[in-house]
């Protein structure tokens, strides 16, 4: 027999106050399943306890927010009736682990909470951080986490339309895995997860519930140390066939109005959805596990109420609906079991072969759940950039640069991504800077992006933030959709150390005051803690997820070049090299501040550009970040196979400032008519540059030197495959 | 003139195919679940890409052995059409309608891209909108789409002109390069004896609209179109 004490409690990661609070509530000794159920709900990754504090400092609403953070995704308002339900979350320590199954869970678990909504699912994107390419483990890494994306992503038949990837030592021992799933639903069919009706019964579809994932939330709010991988078994298995067939029967299902109310079950399966549904319906449950469809036998209280097998979901029916509701799953061959039913008690009653295995108050279990301000510690500023001669030259400092590992192509990864699935992929990967989703059967489409530069939030947190943001406006922008809101996923170190709860205090301080100034709210997101392993914190890693809309998917344009066209630089450049890649990858140095962000300046070039856009005045637009203009010059011209002759900067900045600074608010134009453009740039204050012509089959530098299209995609296209393809992995 | 999109379980570009058929059809297919086998009416049967029941056996084992495949064979046997599109092309094979297998792709990774095809010949109901010789793009989205057959059945597939597609260069060479996957001779694609029955991996019906990237995909609808009215 188990003995239920302090000690147990801090191996389930409940610290001594938080068990004494525990004692309290239950007026007892817990059971061990009741153990397991305040520590789950407790944990930093159900209860947000650390973060929780300063998460309430967003801004979170706007006229076209139907629902903001607090329910299973975020809804906008995107017009012809229609939400966008979208959310971002993080799969980072499974993903160590078990790279293939913690990725693929990581896009079943976030599909499922925007299906749990009543939406299709019509794009999937992610944001990926992993190591040192030198270190040994980043390759298999790599390779594992690409194929389980592309495994659950393609098999459930959502298109995976765009993502992120950085390469950084300080993601060895942890990489990050945050995955976006985008519905479309109709704006008055949004279902909720508040349970109500007393005695209406409570039903469990899909999955049957195993013993996998058990404790996976706990293992998600500690640090990773030199056994980590004997964590294995707390990582859950996926199967996309068996989500497929729940998306469709629930849409199904929820044609109808026998749902009231409906929730996935997934960090803390059963006893999360549970708790939650009952919680904010203000209602009991009653559970009895004997019903509960199990793919083990002997499975105790304590594993299936801890259990997070994936593709599982908990719903309140109506009961009048209860046959009809049976008959679409057995259709679809799902799982179907009336598992419980609402009381007036207030508590959670779970029973088992007999015997009440918990029975909690659920009103202290949420108003009592730990909330922490923990003591945060500013980060010394960066030590100032001296700054720096060229050591290369253009023409080899881009090649270095396109070919890095942070700015090669992409398309050994989006190859292996179903991008076209559903039939309305207007802009795939890296044809424009978000991707394109027509809404089937409307002329209206969605901009998708997700950004974080992590290396400007290590040496500014605030900076770095309200860089993400802007980053990810801009990339709406720059297709010449209109932003609306934002979901985040913010991964950061251990909170528990000053210095970790200072980055992230100052990056929320960052991303407030941009989504303010942007009109961009945080409508859903994920707090992900505890990226350690062995003491070493990964960079802050507040990644943004984006979503804007454009009335008419025709008017949206991308980044390549045509033949025949000008170029026209918009925005402000000051050449600065503070944290630069260029800085990293040509000087060597990871160095001085990151490049500071102008709010006002973002708001009126992006609204000036996406004006132009939508007259028609723009054949092809790219914002400038990581590399600067001329690796923004150069995407172009390999995007549209086409050519470029560049004009030289001015002459009060050296050229690899003005043409690898990394400043910000800044777009790179291609437009038939650049007198036009800078004539309407003049009059609205925008800061214009003619940069040059295109066309021809070379990139022709100001200094004279010329890079064929060929040895440029050469230099781009290589690292990846290089490195990945190789036999061994 | 009907057409019918059969729906297993895991399949998921029924819609992307509905959307391609009614563009040029003039009307919206039937959707078929597998568990209804009443063929009465329909002249063309879909069986539209994804990953039936998972492909947990093999790619498209388990839905070969489906009750509806029998109306579908019978239908076949009629001389009635039948179109496969990637999971539908695999599951045309194991359903022995086509010969030959789909083999785990050669790089052994999924592959998600644009490719060239080039049309072996222009005189079926399926390709009468294009050229002997024309080549289109088209989308891949398979990891298991590595054409296989013993040397024999090759030959026999060229010799009667039952080769459809080729993985091609943008001008129409065949080349190892563009053959992303590996199958043997380049083939993407071919038919059944009497000319009636399609399988191929890459999806057409991904591409029928210009602000999708192009109409490369659409004379195959067309044809049908023309094929199925006459």
């Amino acid at each position: 027999m188990t003995v239920i004490d302090a000690a147990l409690a801090r191996s389930f990661g409940l610290n001594a106050e938080e068990y004494d609070r525990v004692l309290a509530i239950q007026g007892r000794t817990p059971t061990l399943t009741e153990l397991g159920i305040f520590s789950v709900m407790w944990s930093e990754h159900c209860s947000y306890k650390s973060s929780r504090v300063w998460l309430r400092t967003l801004p979170t609403t706007a006229p076209w927010v139907i629902h903001g953070p607090g329910e299973n995704a975020g809804v906008v308002d995107i017009g012809d009736g229609l939400a966008a339900v979208f959310k971002m979350e993080s799969h980072n320590h499974p993903s160590f682990i078990e790279p293939y199954q913690g990725a693929a869970t990581g896009v079943g678990g976030i599909l499922r909470d925007v299906f749990t909504m009543g939406a299709r699912p019509v794009a999937n994107l992610n944001a990926l951080r992993f190591g040192d390419p030198q270190d040994a483990r980043t390759r298999r890494i790599v390779d594992g986490v690409v194929r389980g994306i592309g495994g659950y992503g393609n098999c459930v038949g959502v298109p995976t339309v765009g993502g992120e990837v950085n390469f950084h030592p300080a993601y060895n021992g942890n990489p990050l895995v945050n995955a976006m799933t985008v519905g479309i639903a109709r704006r008055d069919r949004i279902f909720l997860s508040a349970a109500a009706g007393i005695g209406n019964p409570v039903i469990y579809v899909g999955s049957r519930t195993g013993r996998d994932g058990i404790h996976g939330a706990t293992m998600a709010s500690a640090e990773f140390d030199q056994n980590s991988e004997e964590k294995r078994p707390t990582v859950q298995v996926g199967d996309p066939f068996t989500e497929k067939l729940l998306i469709e029967a629930c849409l199904e299902l929820m044609q109808t109005d026998a749902i009231i109310a409906i929730q996935d079950m997934g960090a803390a399966g059963l006893t999360s959805s549970s708790v939650e549904m009952a919680g904010k319906g203000g209602v009991g449950i009653d559970l009895d596990l004997d019903a509960v469809p199990q793919r083990e036998t002997g499975m105790t209280a304590y594993e299936m109420m801890l259990s997070e097998s994936q593709e599982r979901m908990l719903m309140v029916l109506r009961p009048d609906r209860q046959a009809l509701a049976r008959a679409i799953f057995d259709k679809w061959e799902l799982q179907f079991a009336v598992i419980g039913k609402l009381t007036d008690s207030g508590r959670i009653v779970v029973r088992h072969r007999g015997a009440i295995e918990a029975d909690i108050d659920l009103a202290p279990l949420a108003d009592q759940a730990p909330l922490y301000h923990r003591p945060t510690e500013a980060t010394p500023p960066p030590l100032p950039l001296q700054t720096p001669s060229d050591p290369a030259g253009l023409a080899a400092g881009l090649l270095r640069l396109i070919g890095s590992p942070d700015l090669c192509s992409r398309a050994w990864i989006w190859d292996q991504y179903d991008s076209t699935v559903g039939g309305q992929t207007v802009r795939r990967p890296g044809a424009a800077d978000a991707a394109i989703v027509r809404i089937e059967g409307h002329a209206r489409a969605l901009a998708l992006t997700t950004d974080c530069t992590p290396r400007y939030c290590a040496a500014d947190a605030a900076a770095g933030a309200a860089q993400a943001v802007a980053e990810a406006w801009r990339n709406i922008t720059a297709t010449g959709a209109r932003p609306l809101a934002v979901t985040d996923n913010l991964n950061f170190g251990n909170p528990e150390k000053p210095l970790i709860m200072g980055q992230f205090a100052a990056a929320i301080g960052g991303m407030a005051a941009a989504c303010r100034a942007l009109d961009f709210p945080v409508v859903s997101g994920n707090v992900s803690l505890y990226n350690e392993t062995e003491g070493r914190p990964i960079l802050p890693t507040p990644a943004i997820g984006g979503l804007g809309v454009i009335d008419d998917a025709a008017q949206a344009v991308g980044i390549a070049l045509r033949p025949g066209l000008a170029l026209v630089l918009l925005g402000s450049t000051a050449g600065h090299l503070g944290q630069s890649l260029w800085l990293r990858e040509i000087a060597g140095q990871e160095a001085g501040a990151p490049p500071p962000v102008d709010l006002a300046a973002e708001r009126r070039t992006g609204d000036f550009v996406r004006a132009q856009i939508l007259a028609g005045a723009v054949a092809a637009c790219h914002d400038l970040s990581d590399g600067g203009l001329l690796v923004a010059a150069a995407e172009m011209a390999l995007a549209g196979d086409v050519g470029a002759a560049l004009l030289p900067g001015p002459d009060d900045l050296p050229p690899h400032g003005f043409w690898f600074g990394e400043d910000q608010a800044r777009y790179l134009l291609a437009v038939a008519d650049p007198a036009a453009l800078l004539a309407a740039a003049a009059a609205a204050g925008i800061p214009a540059r003619p940069l040059g012509s295109t066309g021809g089959r070379d990139l022709t530098l100001p200094d004279g030197a010329t890079i064929s299209l060929h040895a440029l995609r050469r230099a781009h296209e290589r690292f990846l495959p290089d490195w990945l393809d190789q036999p061994g992995v | 003139m009907n057409a019918a999109i059969i729906v297993f379980p895991g399949i998921n570009r029924e819609r992307d195919m509905a959307i391609a058929l009614a563009r040029s059809l003039g009307r919206a297919p039937r959707m078929l679940w597998h568990r209804d086998d009443d063929l009465t009416g329909i002249d063309l049967i879909v069986i539209p890409g994804g990953f039936s029941y998972g492909d947990y056996l093999r790619c498209g084992a388990m839905a070969a052995q489906s009750p509806v495949m029998r109306a579908v064979r019978a239908h076949a046997a009629r001389g009635g059409y039948v179109l496969g599109v990637c999971n539908g092309f695999q599951i045309l094979t194991e359903a022995g309608m086509l010969p030959g297998a789909l083999l785990r792709n050669a790089g052994l990774r999924f592959l998600s891209a644009d490719c060239h095809l080039r049309v072996e010949r222009a005189d079926t109901a399926f390709t009468g909108h294009w050229q002997r010789g024309a080549v289109f793009r088209a989308p891949m989205a398979h990891g298991d789409g590595n054409y296989f057959a013993a040397a024999a059945t090759l030959d026999r597939l060229e010799g009667d002109g039952r080769v459809a597609f080729r993985y091609a260069e943008a001008d129409g060479t065949v080349t190892a390069a563009a053959n992303r996957n590996g199958s043997a001779r380049g083939i993407a694609g071919i038919f059944s004896e009497n000319l009636r029955v399609l399988g191929l991996m890459p999806h057409p019906e991904d591409l029928v609209d210009p602000l999708l990237g192009g109409e490369d995909g659409r004379p195959l609808f067309d044809s049908l179109a023309a094929a199925l009215a006459a």
